[in-house]
This record gives structure tokens, C-alpha cells and sequence, in this order.
């Protein structure tokens, strides 16, 4: 019953994952980071459902919070770089290595 | 070694001041090193006072030890408990050690008073009488201790004292490089008398001389009576300069000349026949220990007469004559009671004539600008007779010319030597021939024959700060030997010390190893004569055969210590160097190149590209899921 619901988060996740690993733009990356963590909130509010305590959707808030203040930090910096540097690419930012 | 438990021996009176003897020179050798330049004015002074002062210490000690009665004659002068019982730093007055510490000050306060006219041109002169006063300190510890370890730290420190005033014109690399001979080859012989030291520790549980002495001989196995012989006879070959470890004393010549005088002639140099007379203990347990001792001294006596016959360095020549001499006297140690008195009684006339003819020798060096080779003297009688009658006294005694000082005592040591052994006896005969050839030659190229003088040499007699101690010792050289031989008088007053030999000998002044000493004596003195008295004398030395040329080279003594111990030592450092460099080095350098190799590269994988961490993260985690599932399935 609760399967289609795990496709979809695993599909989600999936899309999420490519998109980091594949997009330059900050904030598409950002985007694909959040698209990610709601599927996780997805599989979680799921398994709640599937096991019948509320454990899950508990989590599932926990991880919007974070989420929230995630992308008040991760804007205000993507902002900063693009402010010094004209571009908003992470291939660009790539100073601090060996 | 009788030691009465009945009688007191802690002594107050003047005895209970005697530490005043180390503490004077001690304090004078202070004031002069911490005051620096501002003593320069009356630093001099100040060493004299000081050497005098300890000087009346002993001689009024030594009044008072003789106003006992010879069993009493044993005092000890607590100073402090070091380790209770066993190693306790105290002063004995005896005998024996109030006779050498007569010496030591007495010779020792005339070298000091000769140096102030010696060394007045010398702008260093404040430092030459500290190290001195230092020298006479460290030298009465040595003979006063009444422990091993008092005495091993008096003779380190006159060994100290030694390399200082052997390097004291260390501006002169040959000075700088012979005291650091000197130094180096003592350590060989302070290494034997250490261990020496440290079996006594073990065998007889303590360092004081009474508590090892008041023991049993036996208590002790032969073979480690033995070992303590040798080992303290090695002490005492490198410190007076005896086969094998004589190469020092030659070079030591390089330090000004009353430093030759008193340290190595009258004093230091004979620490280690005290040595062995102290220590009688050991070597009258150990036929082995007295054996090698006896061959030690002659085969010493004959190498230094040797090299004494070739040298035309006056000082040189009696640097060898001082070996010759004291090796007499490690013949007489070695002979047990019966010869420590002639070997004491040797060792304090020779203190006194080879003092006498070394400050002859500076005197003549004085007047001549500081030249030493006997071929550029001559003539020198006319011109300086007070240094050259007193040399002549000091040259007559040694010699062994009847009546005087040397002739008392070195027949004694030959009549003893061949009543143990006739080879031995003859031998010492053979050497005393030699030492009438080489001294002679050494007076015939000095003060008599054809002026041989470098052009701006103008000789003059020298000032009387320098002449009167010539005066006093030559005295000492005449009368001394009588007074000490005849009669047994030392022996008897040597007996609470060192004890006496079943029968007292008899001196014979006329006997066969007597008589043949005399006329071997006349033969070399003869011989001398005729080669460089009434023959003309060359200025640059004749090559000579090859036998001038082995003892001029003093017996290959110096090569031999080349080709034996330095060669190999330097390629055994040069082994120890390139292990040193390619395997412990290398160990660790090439530890330190791989893990910096390594880690440069490993470096290379912080890229800086966010996307390619994630994608390593996004493996990571799907490793660790695959391991959990994995795992879970199992």
C-alpha cells in the first residue's frame, strides 16, 4: 500500500542526488539538496504511516526546521560568493584545496 | 701496617690543622682565578704566601709528628662523613704522606718564588701562580687523603693542573696539542686506577686506608690481589709517565719551565710511586704485582736513559732523565719494605736535584732567549755561575758522585734490586752507566767547550729572586741522601707507614754493584768527555745511526701509539660515522621521505570541487548501506 510512496520519495531522491552531483549553479544544487530532504520527510511520514506511531512525522518536522535554517546559511553565502566573485558556479569556488 | 686501636689516632694540635695545607693554596688559587686582571699587581705575591704558608703547615706538623712516639705516628684528621663507614673525606698524617708534603711545599714554595723572576716579562703571570697554587693544593690532597677517593680526586686534579700548565702558551699549537697529550694519555692510566678502585670497593668493602689495610690479605683471593695491583699499577704508569705510557712526559716540556720543574720532575710525576708504596698492601700479596712492577721500572730506567742520550733539547733530555729516574724508583717500590724507603728517599733527593738542574735549565733558557738546543750553548760557565756550580751540583748527585744526594740513594735501590734479582740489579747498574754519559754530555754542551751562541744571544747571570731557590736546592742535592740513608734513618721513620723489612740493610760504600756503578759511570762520563767536552760540538745535528736516531725519536714510542691505538681508533670512528649516516640516518630519513612522498600525493585527492566531494560521499554511503545489508542478510 505504502509502496508507491517509497517509489516516489526513492525517485525523488534520486533526482535530488543527480541534480547536486550534475548541476554548477549554487542554486539549483541548493534546490536539489532540499528536493532530497523532503524525500527523506516523504519516507519518513511513510513509514509512519506504514507502522502506526508518530515517531516519523516527528522527524519529518525536525528536518524541515533544519531545512529552514539550512537555507537561511546556505542563501546568505551563496549570495556572498556571488557578490565577490560574479558567479554563482560551485566549479568556481573551488579555493580551498591542497 | 700497625694500627693500635688502643692509642688515639684523631689528632687535635697543629696535625688537627693540617687541612690548612690543602685549604691555603686552594684559596690562593680562588683569589687569583675570580679576581682576574685586578690581582695582576700582587697575584704573584699572593701564590707565594700561600705555598709558604702551607709549607709551615707541614713543617710544623711534621715537628710535631716527630715529637711522638713512632706507634703514634698515625694521625687522622676527620673533614666530613661522604658515605659513613666506607668513603669518609679525611686527612692521614703519617710518614710517608708528611715527607712528600714537605716536598711538595717546600720544593714547591722555592719554584713558586723562582717563578716570579722566571715569568716577570710573562703579562699572564697571575694565571701561571693560580694554576700553581691549584697544582700544590690538588697534589697535598693526593698525598694527605686517607681514602682512595680523596686520593683519586687529588689526582685528577693534579692531572687537571698538569694539562692547564702544560697548555699555558696555548697560543703555540705544539703547547695547545701536548696538553691535550698529557691529558688524554692520563686518562688511559686513570681509567686502570678506577677500576683499581672500584675492586677494592668490592673486595674489601671501603675505601679508607685503615679499614682496608687492618684487614687480613688473605681475606682476598690471589688472583684479585693480583688484578688490584696491576690495575693501580696502570694508574701509576700513566701519571709517572713509566712503559707503556710514557709518551706524555716529553711533550709535556712545552709548559714554561718551572712547571717541568715541579710538576713534571719533582712532584706529580712521582704520584704514582706514592702510588705503590701506599698500596704496599696489595703488591707485597702479589709476587705477580711486584714482578711486573720491578719490570716496569727497569725496562722504563733504561728507555729514558736512552732517549736521554740523544736529545738536543735541554729540557728534553731531562724529561728523559726524570723517566729514568723515576723508573728507579718503580724498581725500589717494586721490592716490598725493603725498598720503599730508597724509593721514597730517591723520589725526595731527586724532588730536589732534578728541581734544582730544570730551574738551572730555565735559568739558561732565561738567559739565552728561550733557546733550548743544547748545540746552540757552550761556554756558558764564565758567563752565569751561580745557575752553572749549582746545575754542576744538581749534574753530580744524579749522577750518583760519591757523598752526594743521588749517590746515597739510587745504590741503595741497586743494592736491594740485586739482592731480589741479579738481573734486575744489573740492569739498574747498566742504566746508572747511561745516566753518567748523558748527563755529562748535557754539562759538557752547556757550560763548557767552544761558544756555539746565536748572534744576539748576550747570556747574563740571572736576578736573585731566581739564583737563591738554585742555591737552596742544590744544598738539598748535596746533603739530603746522607742524612736520609745513613743509618736507616728514613726506613725507621718511614716503619709506622709502610713497615720494615725483616733485616735492615747495611749501607756498603764499598760493594760490587757499587763500585761497578762507579766505574760505569766514569766510562759514560768519560765517554761524554771526549765525544762533547774536548771534541767539537757541530751546530746542526749529525745524523748519526740509526741508534741516535731511535732514541731521538724517543724509542718509536710514538709511532708505535700510532700505528697501534690512533690508526685503528680513526677507522673506527670512520666505521661508527658511516653507520651512523647510512643506517640510523638512513632509517629515519627514509621514514620521513616516505610518509612526506605519501602524503604529497594523497593530497591531490582534496580537489576543491564541492561536486566531487559529494559524489565520494554519495559512494561512501552507499558502501556503508551495502555493508549494512550485507551484514543484516548474513
Amino acid at each position: 500500500m505504502t509502496t508507491h510512496y517509497l517509489v516516489l520519495s526513492a525517485l525523488l531522491f534520486a533526482i535530488g542526488g543527480i541534480g547536486v552531483l550534475v548541476r554548477r549553479n549554487a542554486i539549483v544544487v541548493f534546490m536539489c539538496v532540499e528536493l532530497m530532504l523532503n524525500a527523506c520527510n516523504l519516507a519518513f511520514v511513510t513509514f509512519a504511516r506504514q507502522h502506526g506511531n508518530l515517531d516519523g512525522q516527528l522527524i519529518a518536522f525536525f528536518v524541515m526546521v533544519v531545512a529552514a535554517a539550512e537555507v537561511v546559511i546556505g542563501l546568505a553565502i551563496i549570495v556572498m560568493i556571488f557578490r565577490t566573485r560574479r558567479s554563482a558556479s560551485v566549479d568556481d569556488a573551488n579555493l580551498l584545496k591542497y | 701496617m700497625q694500627s693500635p686501636a688502643e692509642i688515639d689516632l684523631h689528632s687535635g694540635g697543629v696535625i688537627g690543622l693540617s687541612w690548612l695545607m690543602i685549604a691555603l693554596p686552594l684559596l690562593g688559587a680562588a683569589v687569583l682565578m675570580l679576581g682576574g686582571r685586578r690581582t695582576d699587581r700582587w697575584g704573584h705575591l699572593l701564590g707565594v704566601l700561600m705555598s709558604l704558608g702551607a709549607f709551615a703547615v707541614a713543617a710544623a706538623s711534621f715537628v710535631e709528628l716527630l715529637g711522638m712516639s713512632p706507634a703514634e705516628r698515625r694521625r687522622e684528621v676527620g673533614l666530613y662523613e661522604f658515605i659513613p663507614g666506607m668513603a669518609d673525606l679525611g686527612l692521614l698524617i703519617d710518614p710517608l704522606s708528611i715527607s712528600f708534603a714537605l716536598l711538595i711545599t717546600g720544593v714547591g714554595s722555592l719554584i713558586h718564588i723562582y717563578s716570579i723572576g722566571y715569568m716577570s716579562h710573562d703579562h699572564d703571570r697571575r694565571r701561571f701562580f693560580s694554576y700553581l697554587n691549584l697544582f700544590v693544593a690538588a697534589m697535598l690532597l693526593l698525598v694527605l687523603s686517607d681514602n682512595y677517593l680523596g686520593l683519586f680526586v687529588g689526582w685528577e686534579g693534579v692531572g687537571l693542573a698538569s694539562y692547564l700548565l702544560i697548555g699555558f702558551w696555548q697560543f703555540k699549537p705544539s703547547a695547545a696539542t701536548a696538553a691535550q697529550k698529557a691529558f688524554i694519555v692520563n686518562r688511559v692510566g686513570d681509567f686502570g686506577l678506577l677500576i683499581g678502585i672500584f675492586t677494592i670497593w668490592t673486595t674489601f668493602g671501603s675505601l679508607g686506608f685503615r679499614e682496608i689495610f687492618s684487614q687480613d690479605p688473605g681475606t682476598a683471593s690471589s688472583g684479585t690481589m693480583t688484578a688490584i695491583g696491576l690495575l693501580l699499577l696502570v694508574g701509576a704508569c700513566g701519571k709517572s709517565a713509566q712503559l707503556p705510557l710514557q709518551s706524555w712526559l716529553l711533550d709535556a716540556m712545552e709548559g714554561p719551565t718551572p712547571v717541568s720543574a715541579l710538576i713534571h720532575a719533582a712532584t706529580m710525576v712521582t704520584a704514582g710511586v706514592y702510588l705503590v708504596v701506599r698500596s704496599g698492601f696489595f703488591f707485597e700479596a702479589s709476587a705477580t704485582a711486584q714482578l711486573v712492577v720491578t719490570i716496569v721500572g727497569v725496562a722504563t730506567l733504561l728507555a729514558g736513559a736512552i732517549i736521554g742520550c740523544a736529545k738536543d733539547d735541554i729540557k728534553k733530555g731531562l724529561a728523559g732523565s726524570t723517566m729514568s729516574q723515576i723508573g728507579y724508583m718503580m724498581l725500589g717500590a717494586g721490592l716490598g719494605p725493603a725498598g720503599y724507603a730508597f724509593a721514597i728517599g730517591h723520589l725526595i733527593t731527586h724532588g730536589f736535584f732534578k728541581a734544582n738542574m730544570f730551574l738551572g735549565a730555565g735559568s739558561v733558557m732565561h738567559a739565552m732567549n728561550d733557546e733550548v738546543d743544547m748545540r746552540r750553548y757552550g761556554g756558558l760557565f764564565s758567563v752565569m755561575k751561580i745557575t752553572a756550580v749549582t746545575f754542576v751540583i744538581g749534574y753530580l748527585a744524579i749522577i750518583g758522585f760519591p757523598l752526594l744526594s743521588g749517590y746515597f740513594t739510587k745504590d741503595g735501590i741497586i743494592e736491594t734490586a740485586m739482592h731480589h734479582n741479579q738481573i734486575l740489579g744489573w740492569l739498574a747498574v747498566a742504566g746508572a752507566g747511561l745516566t753518567g754519559f748523558y748527563m755529562s754530555r748535557m754539562v759538557f754542551m752547556t757550560f763548557f767547550g767552544k761558544k756555539r751562541w746565536a748572534d744576539d744571544a748576550h747570556p747574563h747571570e740571572s736576578p736573585a729572586v731566581m739564583t737563591w731557590p738554585l742555591i737552596i736546592l742544590a744544598i738539598g742535592s748535596i746533603g739530603l741522601g746522607a742524612f736520609l740513608v745513613l743509618g736507616n734513618r728514613f726506613m725507621t721513620f718511614l716503619a709506622p707507614a709502610v713497615g720494615l723489612p725483616q733485616e735492615l740493610p747495611e749501607f756498603h760504600f764499598v760493594s760490587t754493584p757499587g763500585l761497578a756503578t762507579l766505574a760505569l759511570v766514569a766510562v759514560g762520563a768519560a765517554f761524554a768527555w771526549f765525544r762533547y767536552g774536548a771534541a767539537e760540538v757541530p751546530v746542526l745535528a749529525p745524523r748519526g745511526s740509526f741508534l741516535t736516531a731511535f732514541a731521538r725519536r724517543d724509542l718509536y714510542g710514538d709511532a708505535l701509539n700510532e700505528a697501534l691505538l690512533m690508526r685503528p681508533g680513526q677507522w673506527l670512528t670512520r666505521i661508527a660515522v658511516f653507520f651512523d649516516n647510512r643506517g640510523v640516518d638512513g632509517l629515519v630519513n627514509g621514514l620521513a621521505a616516505g610518509i612526506g612522498g605519501t602524503s604529497g600525493r594523497l593530497r591531490r585527492v582534496q580537489t576543491g570541487y564541492v561536486r566531487s566531494y559529494a559524489l565520494s560521499i554519495l559512494f561512501g554511503a552507499a558502501a556503508v548501506v551495502g555493508a549494512l545489508l550485507y551484514v543484516g542478510n548474513m
